[in-house]
């Protein structure tokens, strides 16, 4: 069973569609990274999975319809949203208090034993802590979970990078197993490049590209060409063509690396130069990725 | 930066046994958690009331105790029982005898200057026995008015804030991150306002009343006084009960009320304190400005006013501005079965349970602000 399957999943705000006709298919141990321009209706393809908003099409998360079957499916899906959605009155222990109280897969012991290597007390109410602290506190109770889908919707925007990159090596090393699914959209792809088993772009809510990682690296190919290669170079019509330091560098896809190689350096690109050339090229709005 | 990579986890893959769950219980206290009004502001009441009373208890020449006498001297008895005495009230002495029927109280020497309060309770010279009990008992009654009415404005302001504020915070999308269902949301949020703030209320009046009455006591017996006099002039028993069924008389009539504004509070993008006024108010003056006629003002204002002339026997109102009637509710005045015939109160919660399923169905469906 997929963990998320989606057909033909349409949302519609007056006249702006933020989804328009998506089909996707998670497979249960995945870490899909959904990447897409500011706007370009990945938060809204998280709401519907999460059972948050009404949708047009099929949807099946973990087997539920999210819509009519919210409450059920909440059991085994957890969901960080952004730092800001923990109430800010409450304090860390009523937290744990609650959470322990409502749902019927979490372990206390496990959030105690998290946040007892942080600096957090439990007296403190979430306003008083800072951003990465709340952040910590959001991760503790969510790794107390067992869940099986976790839906990270920007969960470090506004951390700093040794938060950032922590939030995400806890998370895989102390969190991710094979049984579950993890689904985050974030605008620092870099960072987690090296975590994602797949990749979806998304951009006026239409899925642009969808690819597994080691399809990834085997499909695209960045060249750093030699300048008295160029011409040659772009005979294997290269996806995207950009400037650094005035040389070339060709993006190609589905070119076999040994024909490229004398041309000049040969690489894997980056998620966020493939993003560039895939998204960059056809909407005005790149700043999704700048970071 | 260790805090987050040093977590040894030992089994990931370990299945939690799923635990009892109170999802229900677990909502009403986060809601207590947040608003900390709903206990905190009967608290501040009583200590004020107490605070005032016990003022006006022991201070000389206080005016605020109409019963405060203090003997000057026992001027007549008979085989050992006092029948008549001198006592001293406020600004005046009195001569209290022991009639057949009742106390009477005469005044003997008006003094110059005395405060025209005792002065008015003084003048006609006589009070009876009932008037008495009236007097000792009003500041018991005037807790329990002023607790209701506390009551009352934090519930308005707790349900205004109660589904706007986790909108505009965005916390909403916490909450609904957990498995709690929406209807157990919204019952729970509902029950601040009828159960909670009513048990919590009465509770506290009962309490605030009792410390009360232990100062009286108290005062009483400074003046070496039989505390056996005292007690059947505070009927705590019986205010008790009275207190009881006017809460939840009051409670079930108000559900509409309640029901509107938590309905504008999971509705309103923003100012839902003007949304929860303007369409009633703007009806009522549309109705006016139609037919010159005021249905919907006076439905409004029977409707906050409360349910104490549909609960309650109300004394004929010729009788109302003389002391005899200025003072407690009495159980025999109770009458559930005019209450429960009350077309009021019938429409009153089918409207309430109408808006109720409105505010569920839009706490499932709103996005937060």
């Amino acid at each position: 069973m997929a963990c998320i399957d989606a057909r033909r999943l349409r949302k519609v705000y007056g006249s702006t569609v933020a989804l328009d006709g998506v089909n996707l298919r998670v497979e249960e141990g995945r870490i899909l990274g959904l990447i897409g321009p500011n706007g370009a209706g990945k938060s809204t393809a998280l709401g519907a999975i999460l059972g948050l908003l009404p949708y047009e099409g099929d949807l099946k998360v973990l087997g539920r319809d999210p819509w009519t079957e919210r409450d059920k499916l909440m059991t085994d899906v957890c969901f960080i949203a952004d730092v800001a959605v923990l109430p800010r009155w409450m304090r860390v222990a009523q937290a744990l208090d609650y959470v322990g109280g409502v749902h019927p897969r979490f372990d206390r012991a496990k959030a105690e034993a998290f946040l007892a290597k942080t600096d957090i007390k439990r007296s403190s109410r979430v306003r008083e802590l800072s951003k990465g602290m709340v952040t910590q506190l959001h991760l503790a109770l969510v790794m107390a979970i067992d869940a099986k889908l976790l839906v990270l919707d920007e969960p470090t925007l506004g951390l700093d990078i040794l938060f950032r990159k922590a939030f995400y090596d806890t998370l895989l090393n102390d969190y991710f197993d094979k049984s579950r699914t993890i689904v985050v959209t974030t605008h620092q792809v870099e960072e987690i490049q090296h975590i994602l088993t797949d990749v979806m772009f998304i951009d006026h809510g239409k899925i642009v590209l969808e690819s597994s990682m080691e399809d990834f690296e085997n499909r695209y190919v960045e060249v750093m060409v030699n300048p008295e290669h160029l011409a040659e170079a772009r005979t294997f019509q290269p996806i995207h063509e950009r400037q650094v330091f005035g040389r070339s560098i060709l993006l190609f896809d589905g070119v076999d690396r040994g024909r490229l190689a004398p041309l000049g350096e040969v690489r894997t690109p980056s998620i966020a130069d493939l993003f560039v050339a895939v998204i960059g090229g056809q909407s005005a709005e790149t700043q999704g990725v700048a970071a | 930066m260790s805090a987050w990579t040093d977590v040894t986890s030992e089994t990931p893959n370990q299945t939690v046994p799923a635990t009892r769950t109170r999802p229900f219980f677990w909502s009403v206290r986060r809601e207590l958690w947040e608003n900390h009004a709903i206990w905190v502001a009967p608290l501040v009441v009583a200590a004020i009331v107490i605070f005032g009373f016990s003022v006006g208890l022991f201070t000389p020449h206080s005016l605020t105790t109409v019963d405060r006498t203090t003997v000057v001297s026992q001027s007549k008895t008979v085989n050992g029982v006092v029948v008549s005495k001198t006592v001293r009230r406020g600004g005046g002495e009195f001569v209290i005898s022991a009639g057949p029927d009742a106390d009477t109280m005469t005044q003997a020497d008006p003094a110059p200057g005395a405060n025209e309060a005792v002065a008015r309770v003084a003048k006609p010279a006589v009070m009876t026995q009932a008037q008495r009990l009236q007097m000792a008992v009003l500041p018991y009654d005037f807790v329990a008015l002023a607790m209701i009415v506390t009551m009352f404005l934090v519930a308005v302001f707790y349900c205004l804030g109660a589904m706007h504020n986790e909108r505009r915070d965005r916390s909403i999308l916490f909450w609904k991150s957990l498995p709690v269902p929406d209807l157990i949301t919204v019952l729970a949020k509902a029950s601040i306002p009828m159960a909670v703030l009513p048990a919590v209320t009465i509770g506290v009046t009962l309490a605030t009343q009792l410390v009360m009455l232990m100062l009286n006591a108290a005062e009483w017996m400074g003046h070496g006084r039989e505390l056996t006099a005292l007690w059947p002039r505070i009927p705590l028993g019986e205010m008790s009960v009275v207190l009881v069924y006017g809460m939840v008389t009051l409670t079930l009539w108000w559900a509409p009320v309640y029901a509107w504004l938590l309905l504008v509070s999971v509705w309103a993008r923003r100012a839902p304190f003007l949304w929860a006024l303007l369409p009633p108010l703007g009806l009522a003056l549309a109705e006016k400005l139609a037919f010159n006629t005021t249905n919907v003002i006076s439905a409004l204002s029977s409707r906050i006013m409360g349910s104490y002339e549909d609960a309650f026997v109300v004394p004929a109102k010729s009788a109302v501005r003389t002391p005899d009637t200025i003072a407690t509710i009495t159980i025999s005045q109770i009458d559930a079965g005019k209450f429960l015939t009350t077309p009021g109160l019938w429409t009153g919660l089918i409207v309430a349970a109408g808006l109720g399923a409105a505010i569920i169905w839009l706490r499932r469906n709103r996005e937060p602000l």
